[in-house]
């Protein structure tokens, strides 16, 4: 009864009424920015981090919690009146959404996809609510080797999870490594990559760093290719939902989050396997198999609340273990730290009342989520319409505002535009952005619990896999690992055939 | 070309065979991707091995193991590439709602973006953000095909004004104001 108690308590802060204001003011900027084609919920976290520079911790959270909502939720909606997914959680929605929209029921689309986040959100957030005290209280005992397997096993998933090609999620991890490396060491206070520069004494500051790869590398990299005919929003009513859509859709809400829920606690890249996994779980299921492809609703309902009980899950994995599984999450722990507050088993203690109000806001978040949204669906969709240009040099312009309000320093706008052009060359060759900034914000981290655990050991490298946990944790890491050559050998058993050069 | 293309693209003019070797190092221009990371790893590494540990040194691990792992795996990962690279392997350019992949890249205005970008870094501390501020959004606007010759200006000045404003007096972050300061 400890969490419930905690939980009314979170309630009490965040209902007041200039959390409610500033939870409100998150979901609305959130999904505003959201909606906005190619700005996805990492960059608008990103985007909005200096408005909270001189907020209470509290507040900000709760701002940010409605962000991040919204910004999800935002995503779904370019997906369906324009066929673009901004963000990887919305490409799924896409396939279903759009055809809907076509056929004139986009309105039905936009109402299954936010009554989805919000069963989604709901439903999640209660898992949150059950399952992260626990984590937490089980992750206190856990020590430096355990947390440095958690780390490495986190930088093994980013890269080898997701994307096509290995090397280059690698690559991508290694530069982010290298950035976090920057500053003075922790431990020895020894200047590392500074260049006798006191401002880089202090580290690139995560937000420069997130800002640079997700605003302006996008931004520049769009401009490089920037589509000339953008195609046409299909204009929307009221979102409603007739009887018969409802009767179709309350099955896949309620079983996305049991799907969505899991997959954005691990280092699996967030929304993107597990929204799919519901779209495939979906066309299994429904009776009117025909439909999809051409605008099923389930095909809508049930990616939507995954994706939206993935983000719950996300963050479950992100305060009781510090560690974050999407690139948003990133952000928010970014901005964590931004307030000396480290998340982790820890947080639960140190920080109770800021963490429960965190949680009592998600709830809050979403139903606020619900009762915007629903009535200003067209207002969203008119969001589509914004000049290109206006909208890329906004990105820009804001990007500049945030990195420079960092510390009024210029040299971090001379960083910003040096990782904004590594953002760019990552795009162009296929470099993913997750996992530098992963590595970027885990780097320094799993360096000082390695550190830290081979100074308990002595040494000895033995000291690193001398709990039942971190053994397990390395493992799974293997398997991971050698997946493509099991994988290989599965498949070579089975056909007995040889295998067939890519 | 790119800022890392023209690096790799230097020494084809050298070449026997300059259209070929152009040719082939325009099909293979991801290597300019291991360049810069084999780069980016011999400068951790030399700055890790320039690093005196003599003092200071708490426990068995000092500051330089890490930074020489790191700078290792660059190294690894820059050679891995260029072998990926060579046997044909390609990385796939990203997609987006407003990305074009079929026509090719304009660098054009990439360099524009980028001039009003350093326009704002030499101009902010000098005169003040609202006015390189709106140098920045009317530069970039321009760099991407608005030619609204006085909405844009509009446009940039109420945006920059207002932005800078919302920070200084509402927010309390800091910007320069320049003629705006002390109002």
């Amino acid at each position: 009864m400890d969490t419930l108690s905690n939980l009314i308590e979170g309630f009490a802060t965040a209902l007041t009424p200039t959390h409610l204001l500033l939870a409100a003011l998150g979901v609305l900027l959130g999904t505003a920015i959201g909606v906005l084609p190619g700005i996805g919920p990492a960059m608008a976290v990103a985007l909005l981090l200096p408005l909270t520079y001189s907020m209470e911790p509290t507040g900000a959270f709760i701002m940010f919690a409605g962000i991040y909502y919204g910004g999800m939720f935002g995503g779904s909606t370019t997906s369906i009146l324009l066929n673009t997914p901004g963000e990887t959680a919305a490409v799924v929605t896409a396939i279903e959404g759009h055809p809907m929209a076509r056929k004139g029921r986009g309105s039905q689309a936009l109402a299954a996809a936010a009554i989805g986040h919000f069963v989604g959100g709901i439903i999640g957030t209660t898992l949150l609510v059950l399952l992260a005290p626990m984590v937490a209280k089980m992750a206190v005992n856990i020590g430096a080797p355990d947390f440095f397997a958690i780390m490495l096993l986190a930088f093994i998933a980013v890269t080898s999870v997701l994307g096509s090609s290995r090397i280059r999620g690698f690559a991508s991890l290694a530069i982010g490594l290298a950035i976090g490396l920057v500053g003075l060491d922790p431990m020895t206070g020894q200047a590392r990559l500074t260049f006798g520069s006191l401002h880089l004494a202090d580290g690139i500051d995560v937000v420069v760093v997130a800002v640079g790869l997700f605003a302006v590398g996008e931004a520049l990299w769009v401009a490089a290719h920037l589509r000339r005919t953008t195609g046409k929003p299909i204009p929307v009513g009221r979102a409603w939902l007739s009887r018969a859509d409802l009767s179709r859709s309350w099955r896949p809400w309620l079983r996305g989050p049991v799907i969505g829920f899991p997959f954005g606690a691990v280092p699996a890249g967030g929304a993107e396997i597990p929204t799919f996994l519901s779209y495939v779980t979906e066309k299994r299921l429904s009776k009117h198999r025909a439909e999809f492809g051409h605008g099923a609703i389930e095909g809508v309902a049930g990616p939507e609340s995954t994706a939206s009980a993935s983000a719950a899950g996300t963050l479950t994995a992100m305060l009781t273990l510090g560690l974050p599984t999407t690139a948003t999450a990133a952000v928010m722990l970014a901005a964590f730290q931004q307030y000396g507050i480290q998340p982790g088993p820890l947080l639960f203690q140190r920080e109770s009342q800021l963490v429960w109000a965190l949680i009592a806001s998600l709830f809050v978040g979403t139903v606020l989520l619900l009762v915007l949204n629903l009535p200003m669906a067209p207002l969203w969709s008119k969001l589509l319409r914004i000049p290109r240009a206006y909208l890329y040099a906004g990105i820009l312009f804001f990007a500049s505002v945030g990195a420079y309000a960092v510390s009024g320093d210029v040299l971090d706008l001379v960083l910003l535009l040096v990782i904004g052009l590594l953002g760019f060359m990552m795009r162009r060759f296929g470099l993913p952005v997750l996992p530098a900034i992963i590595g970027v914000i885990l780097g320094p981290n799993a360096e000082q619990q390695l550190r830290r655990a081979l100074q308990i050991s002595d040494g000895n490298l033995s000291g690193l896999v001398n709990t039942t946990f971190s053994v397990t944790v390395y493992a799974i890491i293997a398997v991971i690992l050698l997946w493509p050559l099991i994988g290989k050998a599965i498949t070579r058993t089975r056909t007995r055939t040889p295998e067939s050069v890519r | 070309m790119t800022e890392h293309e023209t690096g790799s693209a230097a020494p084809a003019a050298a070449d026997p065979a300059p259209a070929g070797a152009r040719q082939w190092l325009r099909e293979h221009s991801e290597l300019g991707v291991a360049v810069v990371l084999l780069a980016l790893g011999g400068l951790v590494v030399v700055d890790a091995l320039s690093m005196s540990t003599s003092f200071a040194q708490r426990g068995p691990v000092g500051p330089r193991v890490v930074p020489l792992a790191v700078g290792g795996l660059l190294i690894a990962i820059a050679v891995a590439l260029t072998v990926d690279v060579l046997r044909g392997g390609k990385g796939e350019a990203e997609g987006g709602e407003d990305v074009d992949l079929t026509i090719p890249p304009e660098w054009r205005t990439v360099l524009l973006l980028a001039a009003s970008f350093i326009a704002n870094i030499a101009l902010i501390d000098l005169v003040g953000f609202p006015i390189s501020g709106a140098i920045l959004f009317w530069g970039s606007a321009y760099a991407l095909g608005s030619r609204h010759w006085v909405r844009d200006p509009v446009i940039a000045v109420v945006l920059s004004v207002s932005a800078y404003l919302l920070f200084q007096k509402l927010l309390g972050v800091p910007l320069p104001g320049g003629p705006l300061e002390g109002i």
